[in-house]
This record gives structure tokens, sequence and C-alpha cells, in this order.
């Protein structure tokens, strides 16, 4: 074995001399040639390691040493073809090593090595038993089990492997350590039979039921063992193997072990076991009634909500929630939680609340004693340790940690969406959480209730409790709130009038909240006509005799009350009759103003304005969505039209599209884009329809200036197409690309004609051709589709334009430009424009920010960021002072905030200084979306296709091309840093 | 048999005045050393001549633990350590080694300096008693001496409160003090792990009840308080100093925080201001919340609250005002109450309980025309609000720690004899264990079972282990080895090692017999034929016919020889030593 693994190495050896030798001769690589090189190289310098590794270990006089070498072997990557050499080596010493720290590395090592990507471990498998056998160390067993567990998963389409693995599990499972029994269960976990026919027809020892091994675990003396039992079990289960109903009671024993960690693993396997078995009929112990599994399971779970350990309690709070077979009878049990005080009944304060409420005596004060205990408990009938459900959310609910109130909550909220009734019952609870003095779980509790709210509607109590909540300082919870009222039921008059009085509280203390109360009241009334149809004299103040005074018509609160009314009158056409006139007036100005809050009216006297579109139509049968298809294919069919002819065409198409994407938001994406893109060819035929290219080079260095601007543009639209929308999809790149291609031949054909001499053109045109060759590679695929287009043809005439001149190859280049033809650009399923909105600062104070110059001043920006993909990454926020300074601030990832898909909230604060100014000034602040074209999907591509090394040496045109596109309108922000004063 | 003696010398069926003796193991522990609040005489102290009459308490007692700064479990023990003269260790946790002086001096001038009363404990003395407290840490196991052992759980409560367990070898008691099982908003829960203690001793001043969830109370209070400061009123909140007040103003402040509310809060300076000084310090004592934040902010720098002055009362406009004491019986409080009772816009909230006799008790039971001195009446127009805070276990919560800790006995205190019953009986209906509640003065006996520990070789472990299958954590298992019980202390060794340590000499039994068998061959022909039957038999045993004639299987030897009367009968000596297992398979009937 020795000579052979020397012959190996010495044969690596004289490898490398051969290669690094041809490698020296070359000089200029093109990319095939290049590929061959680099999968040289990789040999040319790894196999030397292993090498070096053998040397080193022969070396190594101490077995510190020979750790040390091992820990500096393992620092760096063995590639596929060498790790079979590598593990030889190492066995090889394994057997020599004296010293179990060694061995206990070299085993690890092995693990590691036979991880590596594309490496077959079974050839290494048989040695790997081997070195089990006379191994007495623990340590280096469990580490050797491990290799092997590593080995395994590797190879798990081959049964008799992992029938080989379980046997050598099973037989250490008597092993004295700990480490070594765990090691062996997860093995049998990972790897056991699951599918009970392999297992009759490996007949051999091994095919004992796993699951009958493990379970004889479940009873060890240590409770690592007894975790990684469980474990192992859990992972059998989700290898798809059924377990047996009979480990239920072994189970439920385990509930009641010293050890959190055996408690935790154990109630996830009951629960496992519950969804398996929902029906079965277990016993109910010291008792002779039968009781269905699932709700035993269920009954045992909750019951460990109250566990001493918190981990145990957040684990079972969050699997009850996943409980919903289990009977309604138990699930309300959950929420019960019998009161007495002195021996007496005791009505919770919920009851009170709710007889209160029934009895109609809502805004009665409390007296002493109110709660004052009424009748007499018989002392044998009081359970205090209820074995069921009994009060297992009552407890989770007040619990010390967040952790389990979140769990609790979260469960609360699963359970909800599939009982109504328990919707019903649990909403006491979820209302008391909005009181929780940690924010995460009031907004938890909040999100759930909105999540429920088709289940349940609000009593004025409860609904006078969630209200209160208005007045939170955070944002977050103000506006979950807004979204839960949105969708709420209310039972009466009085709760819209109640719930109507705290928005316009919320709006005069928060007005930045203004357009979610709006939004908010939009939905209320909508969702309650009848309800708000009493209401609407007092909320107009009109009066039957009197005339009263006309509001003002800029009151946001107004405005608040209008769009509630509106939104009722909707689907209540006796209610325009209660207007007066100045409402009809300010319906007029809303409908338009705010046309997205105020719905379409009949009202008498007046035309319909609009139809409202019927549900009937599906979105892609859409009208404008057809219209949108239909101008794009006239423009598309259309471009053999005289030149003039087709300027008009895509100018009145552009002004369509554009105007289109401003009615239909949901379409505003795909019109913007394709109004880009069509913006793009015009400013391309304009500029190639200039005059300046039959005049003579030196007479128009001043008209050149259009197409020159012209090819600016085209870049900066080529740039926005791509990073500013999301959903764009290759097909869109390619033609993006293409497009950007076409503007740099354009600038370069400027250049040619106005710049002297040949000189500079000589490297112009050297980057377009290379720019030319990474458009093919990277789009090689999409090419056949582009016939007849501007690089289809120029990929034609590359033998040609490569061995020409720079004043030949621009006169190519103009000539195809002028004949390519106009690529058709297909629009992806859904497309949307990146946009942000600047909230805060709005830019209308007047007050200038004083600070004294020299030291900073914190902006709070806050804004809401539509279809951004990775806002991390990519937003920024720019700040311009007067004197044309520019400051890039990048927000920290904390700053962003998801409240849904694809709506992203940037809050973060911005540090502005300056030196002394005279005057107080304004600094503009916009967000900028930076982008980078190396990370752009094309080059992506060609990342992952081809080996990193020869992508260093490959042409990168577009390398390290960043940039930032403005996407958000600028807020000026008046300041003033003063003069420090001494 | 081993046995635990409990004497409860104050708080047995009864609330006030904690103190409790243990006795376990020869060890004498004072559990808590409090007075009563209900009386003013020689009652007020538990019968320290109890634990002896003649001699030094030192001497009888090896140590004393101080569960929390609370008076009735503390407010004895300078009078128990300087008077009655006691200088042995007292342990306590930092909180309550830090609070527990204020009180103390607090109390005594109120007694003395108040009250005039004489022959009390003196400043100087708090001082001297404080010297002999060790504090104590969380979940540190402290040694009072060789043997005893204690050890601190976190119990809520108040800031610092702790349950100790006391552990003389295998047999521990833990005493809860008192403790409070739901958290609230500036401590947390009790906790206790599963030490399976042979005795627990447990408050049970809510035995018979089971509470509503904090919440509601919580939120009732809050809007109470916003819904007057909204309209303009004057919140008066009287409160003691120590407790409560912590945790209702971290609530309104945290309140205050969240709704952006600018009314301010009040409170009143003097000893609040100190203990609000040490809640700022024992952070980790208190919730989850507060340990979290503290980082950015500490909660008890309160931002809201601030100082009271006599002057602000008549300040206009909303305000909140905490001021002591709790039962508006004097000070602070009450002049503050009379300038503000007379508008119905005001309001006052109770946050616990009031003595008979108190205005607070006659404000809450409906009185709306009170007698204040020198003849004048007061009509009280504020609204009166009663919410009750209170930081004990409820029967549910107590129920809970049993089943946490898995005691062997349980033992009330702290409670009313009526309600411990109920408990009593509820706890040994539900987890079968025994429970006790002495009356003062009552000695209560525990026997308890310990389990002896006995030192094992590992190579005899080893072996013996070797042998069976696997252990079995659950099952007793049979082994073989010598007991050696020498200078108390027990050890189980291999009985070689048994022999050489006890310079004994190795005697080995042997066991003959003797079977006739009518055989007419010559006795090498007997054996031969014995020799082949028990190879054929025994085919896993090594058999071997010896030179001498005689055959040995394993350690078994078989000797024929000649009856000496009848040489057609053979006799076949067959000799075993006791190990033999063999011998089953051999049927010698079968010739």
């Amino acid at each position: 074995m020795a000579a052979h693994l020397k012959k190996r190495v010495y044969e690596e050896f004289t490898k490398v001399v051969q290669v690094s030798a041809e490698g020296s001769e070359l000089c200029r690589v093109t990319p095939q040639q290049h590929e061959d090189l680099s999968a040289k190289k990789l040999r040319l310098t790894k196999p030397s390691k292993s090498a070096a590794l053998h040397v080193d270990l022969c070396k190594a006089t101490s077995p510190a040493d020979a750790l040390q070498y091992l820990l500096q072997f393992a620092r760096k990557p063995v590639e596929v073809e060498s790790v079979e050499g590598v593990v030889r080596i190492l066995l090889e010493h394994y057997y020599k090593e004296n010293d179990a720290s060694v061995r206990l590395k070299i085993a690890s090592l092995l693990g590691l090595l036979s991880k590596t990507a594309g490496f077959s471990p079974d050839c290494i498998m048989d040695d790997a038993i081997n070195t089990l056998q006379n191994e007495k160390s623990h340590q280096v067993l469990a580490q050797l089990l491990d290799t092997l567990l590593v080995i395994g998963t590797k190879l798990t389409e081959n049964p008799s492997v992992r029938m080989r693995l379980v046997e050598v599990a099973c037989k250490h499972l008597t092993d004295s350590s700990h480490g070594v029994r765990n090691k062996c269960l997860q093995l049998i976990g990972c790897l056991g039979p699951v599918e009970k026919g392999v297992a009759k027809e490996a007949e051999s020892q091994a095919a004992k039921d796993v699951q009958k091994i493990i379970g004889d675990h479940f009873n060890d003396q240590d409770p690592r063992v007894r975790t990684a039992a469980i474990k192992a079990m859990l992972q059998l289960h989700e290898r798809g193997l059924k377990l047996q109903q009979a480990i239920y009671g072994q189970a439920c024993k385990l509930l009641a072990d010293d050890y959190e960690q055996v408690r935790s693993a154990a109630v996830q396997l009951i629960w496992v076991l519950s969804q398996l078995y929902p029906e079965s009929i277990v016993p109910i112990p010291s008792s002779n009634e039968e009781i269905r599994l699932v709700d035993d399971a269920f009954g045992k779970i909750c019951h460990m909500v109250s566990d001493g350990s918190w981990v145990v309690r957040v684990q079972a709070a969050k699997l009850l929630g996943s409980m919903q077979q289990v009977s309604s009878h138990f699930l309300e049990q959950t929420l019960d939680k019998k009161l007495m005080s002195d021996l007496r009944r005791k009505r919770t304060a919920h009851e009170r609340a709710k007889e209160l409420y029934s009895s109609g005596e809502f805004s009665s004060g409390r007296k002493w004693g109110d709660d004052a205990p009424k009748e007499e408990i018989d002392t044998g009938a009081v359970n205090l340790i209820e074995s069921g459900a009994c009060g297992a959310f009552v407890h989770g609910l007040e619990d010390e940690m967040y952790e389990v109130r979140i769990a609790a909550v979260e469960a609360l909220c699963m359970l909800a969406q599939s009982s109504p009734s328990f919707a019903e019952k649990c909403l006491d609870f979820l209302v008391d959480m909005f009181n929780d003095e940690i924010e995460e779980v009031r907004l938890q509790s909040i999100h759930t209730m909105r999540k429920i709210s088709n289940n349940i509607t609000l009593r004025e109590d409860q609904l006078d409790t969630v209200l209160a909540v208005l007045e939170d300082s955070s944002r977050d919870i103000r506006e979950a709130l807004h979204e839960l009222l949105c969708c709420t039921n209310v039972s009466t008059k009085e709760g819209i009038h109640l719930a109507l009085v705290e928005l316009l509280k919320n709006l005069t203390k928060y007005p930045t909240d203004r357009e979610s109360i709006w939004k908010c009241l939009k939905f209320l009334g909508s969702r309650h006509p009848t309800l708000v149809l009493p209401l609407v004299p007092e909320l107009l103040s009109t009066h039957p005799f009197f005339d009263t005074p006309e509001p003002d018509m800029d009151d946001p609160a107004y405005i608040a009350v209008l769009v509630l009314i509106f939104n009722a009158a909707k689907s209540c056409p006796t209610m325009p009759a209660l207007f007066s006139d100045h409402t009809f007036r300010h319906y007029a100005y809303l409908r338009d103003s705010l046309s997205h809050l105020v719905p379409p009216l009949r009202l008498p006297g007046r035309k319909l304005v609009s139809s409202p579109v019927s549900p009937s139509i599906t979105p892609h049968e859409d009208p404008s969505q057809q219209f949108l298809h239909q101008s794009l294919e006239r423009v598309y069919n259309l471009q053999h039209l005289d030149p003039q002819g087709i300027q008009e065409l895509l100018e009145f198409t552009i002004r369509d599209l554009q105007r289109l994407g401003e009615l239909q938001s949901e379409l505003a994406g795909m019109a913007d884009f394709t109004a880009t893109y069509l913006q793009c060819q015009l400013l391309l035929i304009k500029a190639l329809q200039e005059k300046l290219w039959n005049v003579a080079a030196p007479l128009y260095l001043k008209q050149n200036a259009l197409a020159s601007a012209a090819a600016k543009q085209i870049l900066e639209e080529t740039y926005k197409m791509e990073f500013m929308y999301s959903g764009v999809e290759s097909r869109q790149v390619v033609i993006i690309h293409h497009m950007r291609l076409q503007a740099k031949a354009l600038q370069l054909i400027v250049t040619a004609r106005t710049t002297r001499g040949v000189e500079p053109l000589f490297g112009m045109c050297e980057k377009f051709l290379q720019e030319v060759d990474s458009f093919q590679r990277c789009f090689i695929s999409e090419l056949p589709q582009m016939q007849g287009s501007f690089v289809d043809k120029l990929l034609d005439l590359m033998p040609r334009l490569v061995t020409s001149k720079p004043s030949e190859v621009v006169k190519i280049l103009q000539t195809t430009l002028r004949q390519s033809t106009f690529l058709h650009l297909p629009l992806p399923e859904r497309l949307h424009r990146a946009s942000a909105n600047i909230i805060e600062p709005t830019g209308e104070s007047d007050n200038p920010l004083r600070f004294t110059s020299g030291l900073v001043v914190a902006l709070d920006v806050d804004a809401t960021l539509e279809h951004v993909q990775d806002p991390q990454g990519t937003v920024k926020v720019q700040v311009l002072y007067p004197d044309g300074q520019a400051q890039l601030i990048h927000p920290k990832p904390a700053d962003f905030r998801n409240p849904g898909p694809g709506r992203h909230r940037l809050i973060t604060q911005v540090y502005l200084s300056h030196t002394a100014w005279t005057e107080p000034c304004q600094i503009e602040v916009r967000l900028l979306l930076a982008y980078n074209s190396n990370k752009s999907k094309a080059a992506t591509k060609i990342a992952k296709s081809t080996w990193n090394e020869s992508l260093e040496a490959l042409p990168q045109p577009e390398n390290g091309i960043e940039g930032t596109i403005p996407f958000s309108k600028p807020v000026k922000v008046y300041i003033m840093p003063k003069p420090a004063r001494r | 048999m081993p046995e635990i003696k409990v004497t409860p010398l104050g708080a047995g069926q009864d609330v006030g005045r904690s103190c409790i003796l243990v006795s376990i193991a020869g060890k004498n522990v004072m559990l808590d050393c409090g007075m009563h609040m209900g009386y003013n005489d020689d009652r007020r102290f538990p019968d320290f001549s109890y634990i002896t009459q003649n001699g030094r308490l030192t001497d009888f007692l090896d140590c004393v633990i101080i569960s929390h700064f609370h008076l009735d479990h503390c407010g004895a023990l300078p009078y128990f350590s300087e008077m009655v003269g006691y200088d042995g260790p007292i342990y306590m946790t930092h909180p309550t080694k830090a609070i527990c002086p204020i009180l103390l001096e607090d109390y005594r001038k109120i007694t003395v300096d108040k009250k005039g009363e004489t022959n009390f404990f003196t400043s100087q003395m708090i001082k001297d008693c404080m010297k002999k407290v060790v504090a104590v840490h969380l979940h540190q196991t402290v040694q009072v001496d060789e043997e005893l052992e204690i050890k601190a759980y976190y119990a809520g409560h108040v800031l610092g409160a702790a349950m100790f367990q006391i552990k003389v070898g295998c047999e521990s008691v833990v005493y809860t003090g008192d403790y409070n099982m739901t958290p609230d908003r500036h401590l947390g829960a009790a906790w206790i792990d599963k030490c399976r203690p042979d005795l627990l001793i447990t408050e049970s001043t809510y035995a018979t009840t089971i509470r509503d969830s904090k919440r509601c109370r919580e939120r009732d209070f809050l809007k109470k308080v916003h819904e007057t400061v909204e309209r303009g009123g004057k919140v008066l909140i009287p409160v003691f100093a120590l407790g409560r007040a912590q945790e209702l103003c971290i609530l309104l402040e945290t309140f205050w925080e969240r709704m952006n509310l600018k009314a301010p809060i009040y409170f009143s300076t003097g000893l609040t201001e100190k203990a609000n000084h040490y809640y700022k310090l024992f952070i980790t004592w208190t919730n989850q919340k507060i340990r979290k934040t503290f980082v950015q902010r500490n909660m008890f720098e309160f931002k809201h609250i601030k100082a009271f002055d006599r002057a602000f009362a008549d300040n206009p406009g909303p305000m909140v005002v905490f001021a002591t004491p709790g039962m508006l019986h004097a000070g602070q409080s009450l002049q503050i109450f009379r300038k503000w009772a007379g508008n119905e816009k005001n309001m006052v909230i109770m946050p616990g309980y009031c003595v008979q006799g108190t205005v607070g008790h006659k404000i809450l039971s409906g009185q709306r025309k009170l007698e204040m001195e020198g003849r004048q009446i007061l009509e009280v127009k504020m609204q009166v609000e009663y919410m009750s805070f209170s930081a004990h276990a409820d029967a549910k919560g107590i129920m809970q720690l049993i089943r946490q800790a898995e005691p062997r006995n349980v033992l009330l205190v702290h409670g009313e004899a009526k309600k411990m019953e109920f408990l009593k009986q509820k706890i040994e209906q539900e987890f079968h264990v025994n429970c006790y509640m002495p009356a003062n003065g009552e000695t209560t006996t525990i026997f308890t079972n310990p389990s002896i520990p006995v030192d094992i070789s590992l190579g005899l472990l080893k072996r013996e282990t070797a042998i069976g299958l696997l252990p079995d954590a659950k099952k007793p298992k049979l082994m073989h080895g010598t007991l050696i019980m020498k200078d108390n202390s027990f050890r189980l060794v291999s009985p070689e090692q048994a022999l050489k340590e006890l310079g004994l000499a190795e005697h080995q039994l042997r066991f003959t017999c003797r079977v006739h068998i009518q055989d007419p061959r010559k006795e090498h022909e007997t054996v031969l034929r014995v020799y082949n039957h028990l190879k054929g038999v025994l085919k896993d045993y090594s058999v071997q016919h010896l030179p001498d004639g005689s055959i040995t299987v394993e350690s078994i030897l078989i000797q024929a020889t000649a009856h000496s009367e009848d040489q057609g009968t053979k006799v076949l000596l067959v000799s075993w030593t006791y190990q033999v297992g063999i011998l089953e398979d051999i049927h010698f009937n079968q010739f």
C-alpha cells in the first residue's frame, strides 16, 4: 500500500513539472484554451498538498506536531480527484497513530473529506468501518461513527450500504459511552430502513425493527441518549416511516423526564403521533373511560405549557396551534379558568364585562366588591390541577417569557382560524394581549386578530379596548390596528361612532397617519353601511331647519368623515338624501382628488362617472390590458413604415402608455416598462435620422450634441429598465442589453465622427468588440430569437470586424444600425416598477433645522418602498447640499421592515453636517437605487457556468459598472448650520 | 429512623411573624425571623425562649435564613441577634440585605420616635445585626458547615425574594418564603428545579383562591387613570413604599411612554426614592423585559415620574400622584386626599387591602361623608376605585410549584387554618403525599428514608455491568461484591480486594458427592466410559481425562474407585466448588 502511495505521489509531482512548463509557453489564451489551462492549473497546485501532507505526517515527531499539520491541512479545501488519495494517506497514519487526539482529528477529517462535492465515498467505506474494530477511545469511536453518518448520507440510494452501516451502529449501541450511543442512534435514525419491503428482503440481523431498537433506548440512563433516541425516531418519521402507535405510551412517560431536552423532544414525538393516529382510542389511566388519541395528546401537550423550562413551554405552545383535529370540547377548555375566592365561585373580569354589556349598563363605574364572590363551591368538586387542557392558553398568555406568549398567540391564531366558535371565545384573551409589555407581542396579537377577523364580531367593550391602543406611540402598532379595523365587524352604530371618534383622535395626535386612517375608514364604511346611516346627520352636523356652516374642505378630519360616509353610501342608496349641498360639491372634489378612497356613487341628478368594472371579467380580459397589448402590437407590426410614420406612432403610443400607467395602477409597471423601451427606440431612430451623418465631419461639432445625448439617455434608460423593475426575466434582459449595445454603437459612431485621429478609436473599437463578444457568450441561448437584429447582423460580420480598421468598423456599424430591425419586447406576467415615497420629512416645514456647524444633526427619514428586491443592499439615501456637495448614506439593514409582500418600509436616521451658513437653506433628500451590472442576472449566469479562475482572466467589459437610479421624489429640508459660538 | 422536625414559632396557621425552626439530620436552622403587624406587645416577636431556655442561641442554631425583606419575615432580626443574642451566620440575598436595614430603621423610627416605646432595638443594633449577614446569589450553593448547605431560588414576590433549599447529606428541605407564580410588570415568576426535597414548606396565603388574569386588572387600572387624566382630573394612588409601588410605577411609566401622554406623574419622596435606587441596581432580579432593555434604558430610571413636592398638589391640570402610606390613615396621602376629595373629576385608586378603621377602608365601603379631626366633615365627591394587586401564589400556583419540585412531604405555613385545610386535602388527593399544617409551637416530625451512598471500585462496576444486560436506570440490579464498613464510610469492593484489605486468607468450599454405579468392569474402564459419555453430553465444556485416572470438567473433578466391599459397584466421587452451573447439565441418572 505504501509503495502504491509513493508512486502516486511521485506521479503527481512529475505532472506538476510538465504542466508548468506548458503553461509558461502560453501567453495569450483564447477562451477554449484557457479552460483547458485552468483545469490543469488545479492539478498543478493541489495534489502536491496531499503529498506534502504525507511527508509532513511522516516527519511529525510528536502527536502535537501531527495535530498541527492536520489542522493546517484542514484549512484548505481538497479537490475531488485527490480526495481518495488523501483519505488513504490519512488512514495509513490512523493505524500507526497511538495518540487518541490525533486519531480523533483524522476521523473528523475523513468525515470532512467525504463531504467533498462530487466525491463518492463508497470506496472508503470499508476502511472506515474497519477502523471501528480496534478502536478503544470512545471519543474517536463517536467521531468515526459521525464520519460513517456522513458517508451514509451521501450514499442514501444504496440500500445495502445503509443496511451495513445500521448493523455497525446496532453493534455499538451497547457501548458504555453516551457519545457513542448518541451517534449510533443518530445514524440509525438517518439511515435506518424506512420501507417495510426492503427490510424483509435484506433479511439479515439488521432487518430487526429499527423502531424497536430505538424505542429500547427511550429508557437509557443518560438523558442525552434518551434525547438522541427520540430525535432519531422523529428523523425516521421525517423520512417517511410510519411510527407505531405503541410508542405513544412510552413517549407519554418521557414527558415527566427530569431533563428539559428530553421533555422537549418528547412533546414533539407526541405531536407527531397525534397527527398520525388522531382517531385511535386510548384509555384514560385510573378510570375505564377512553378518549381519542389526539384529544389525549392535546391534553398532555397543554399540560406542558406550564412546564418548568421555558424551552419546553415554547415548544408545547407552538405545537398546540397545529392540532386542528382536536374536539371543540377540549379546545374550549384551554381558555377556561375557574376562579374562586375564599372557596366561593367568582366570575372572571371577562364574564363580568359581558354581563354588564348584555344588561345594558356598560359605562357604570366600578364599585368595591363588584367582583365579590357569589356562590359557595363544593370543596370536593374543585380540581386544582386538571389533567386535561384546562386553562393552557390562559397560562401561556400570562407566561413570564415573551417567547412563550408569542408562541401562544400564534397557536391561538391557528386554532381560531379553523374553529369559529373558538375564535369567538378567544377574543377576550387576544384583546387583553393588546396591552402586553412587549411591543412584539402586541403586534403579533393584533395581526392574529386581523387574521381571524372574518369569524368574529367585536363587542362594544372589546372594541373600546382595541381602540385604546390607537394612541400607541409606535407607528407599527397603529398601522396594524388600522388594518385590523379595516376588516373587523362591528355590531352596533355606537361602535362605529366610537371607532370614528377614536380614529379622529388618533389623527389629531399623529397627523402622519392620515392615509392609513382614511383607508381604514373606507373599509369601515363599506362594511357597515346600515350602521353608518343613522349616524349621518350627526356626522355631517346637518340640522333639519338651520343651515350649518360649511366645513373646511382641507381638514383631514372632515375628509375622514366624508370617506366613511361616501363608502357607506355606495351600498345604501337612501343615504345621499341626507347630504346637504356642499356635501355633493365636496364629493365631486374628493372623487377627483382621492379617487382611490372615494367610490363612484349613483347620486340623484348626476350620471355615474364611470361604470364600475363588472366582476365577471377576469383581469386578463380586462379592456385596459387589451388596450396595452393592442397598442404594442401595432407598434411592432408597423416597423417597416417610413421613419416619419414610425416616430409619430411611437410618440403616440408612448403617450398612451404613460397615461394608461397613471390610470391603471396594476398595469403601471408594464406600461411604464414598455413606454421606456419605446422611448429608447424612438431616441435611437431620431438620432439616426439626424442630418449630421450626411455632412462632412468637422462641420457639425455642435449638432452632434443631440445624438450623443440620445446615446447617453438610452444607456441610462436601459439601466433603469434592468434594475428598477421587479419581475424582469432573462428574455427581457436580452432585449435590454441589446438596446444598450446599440446605444454603445451609436456612441462609438458619434465619437468617431467628432474626434480627430485614429488613436483613441482603437481602444474604443476594441472595447466595443469585446462587449459584443461577451453579449454573445451571455445570451447564446437567446440568439436564435433575434433574427435580423443588430447583434445578429453584427455577429455575421464579426470576422470582418475583428480584422478591419476602426474607420471601417464604424462604417459597418452605422449601416447595420440603420438596417437592423426593431426587436419585439415580450412582456412578463408580472412587472412592477420600484417606487419610493418619502413620508418624512414632509418638506413642508418653514422652520429650519438649526444646529452648530461642525456637529451633526439627525434627520428622521421614513419612506415606503414598493417592489424593491433586496432593499437592504440596494436602497441608499442621498443628501444634496446647496453647494452641490452630495452625500450617499447606506441605511442599516435593520432599518428596513417588511410589512407585506413587495412592500418595504425604511425608517432611518440621516446624519447631516456642514460648515456654517449665513442663511438657512434647503437641502434635498432622495432615495437612490444602487445597481451593479456585475450582479445582474446575466452576469451571475456566467459565474455559475464557468470556473471562477477563468472568469478573472476573461474580458469583463461590464465589470464594475455601478450606478444609482433616483427613484423617489426629492424632498427639501430647510436647515441652518450656525457658526459655533466661542 | 432519620427524621426532620419542624416547629413554627410564628406563621403556623397564621399570617405574620414568620419564624420556623427546622432540625434536619442534627442541624438546626431557623427560617425567617419576622414580627407581627397586629400586636404591639411581646407577642409581636416570636418566642425565642422556646429554642433554648438557658444557654446561647448560637450554640443551638446552625444558621438563620431570611427569605425577603418584608417586616413580617425579617422584623425581629435585630431583636433576635442583638438583644436575645445570636452570633451565627444569617443568610439572605443581596437585594434583601440592601433593603432590609432601610425598612428596619423605618420601623424602629415609627415605634420608638412616634409611639415612644422603650426597650426596643437601636440603629446601632440594626447595623451590628447586618454585619452578621452573609449575602448569597441565586442558585449558589453555600456551605454553612461541612454538612449543611443552602441554595437560593428565585421567588418573585418582591425584589430579592428567594426560596431556600436546605440540604444535609441527601436529606433536604425547601422553604418557599412568599412567592408568586405569575410574573408582573417588574418581577418574574418563581422557579424551582425538580429537586425532590423530603419536605416542602410553602406559604398558603391564597390557599382557597384562584385568581383572574393579571392583564384585566392592569388594563382596568390604566384605563381608569387614563380617562381621568384626559378629563383633566387628578389621580391619587396611596401606596406603601416598597413592592407594589414599583410595579405600579413601571406600569404607568410604560403606559405613558406608549401612549405619548404628557400629564405629570409624581412620587412622594423619602423612603421610596431610596428603594428605587436599589431596584435600579438589582436589575438581574427583575423580569425579562426589564433585564433585556436595561442596556438601552433602565426602566427604573423613570422619565415621566418625578419627585413630589407638597406645593404641587395645588397645581392646576391633570396629574397622577403616588403617596404613602397605603391605607390613607396618615401622612402625605391623607393630606392630598383632603385637598382633592371635593372635586368629582378626581379619583383615588386603592391598590391594596385596607384595615378596618382607616380612611381607606371607610371610603372603600362607600362612605361619602367623613369626619376628620376637629369635627370637620369632609365630603368625598371624587371617584373611589379599588384594584387588587397582590403578589402571592394562588391555589393553582401553589400546586404548580409542588408539581415542579416533586417533594415527598408538604408543610403549609403563612395562611389561615381553615383555608389550609382545603389545600391540604387537595394536595394529598392530587399528589399522594403527606401534608402537614402545624400550629405555632407544634412540632411536626417527618420520617425520611435517606438513601445511603456506597463507593464502588470502577473495576468491579465495569466487570459486573459487562456480565449482565444493558444497564437499566429504572430497575435495581444484583451484583456480587463485598461491602466494607469502615470509618463511617461504605465501600463495595471485589472479594479478592476485601480479603487483601482485611488480611484474611481465602477459603474454598468444595462439595463432594458419591455416586454408586453398578458396573462390573475395571475402574479405568468405568472412568473411560464416564469420560466418553460426558464428552458426548457436554460438548461446550472442556472435558479432560487426566493421567492419574480422574476426569475434570472445568473445575469439577470426578474419580472412580471400586467399592471396598462389592467389586461390582463402583463409587464415583464428584467434587465441585460453589459456583457451578455445569452440574445441571450432567445427569448421572443416565447410567
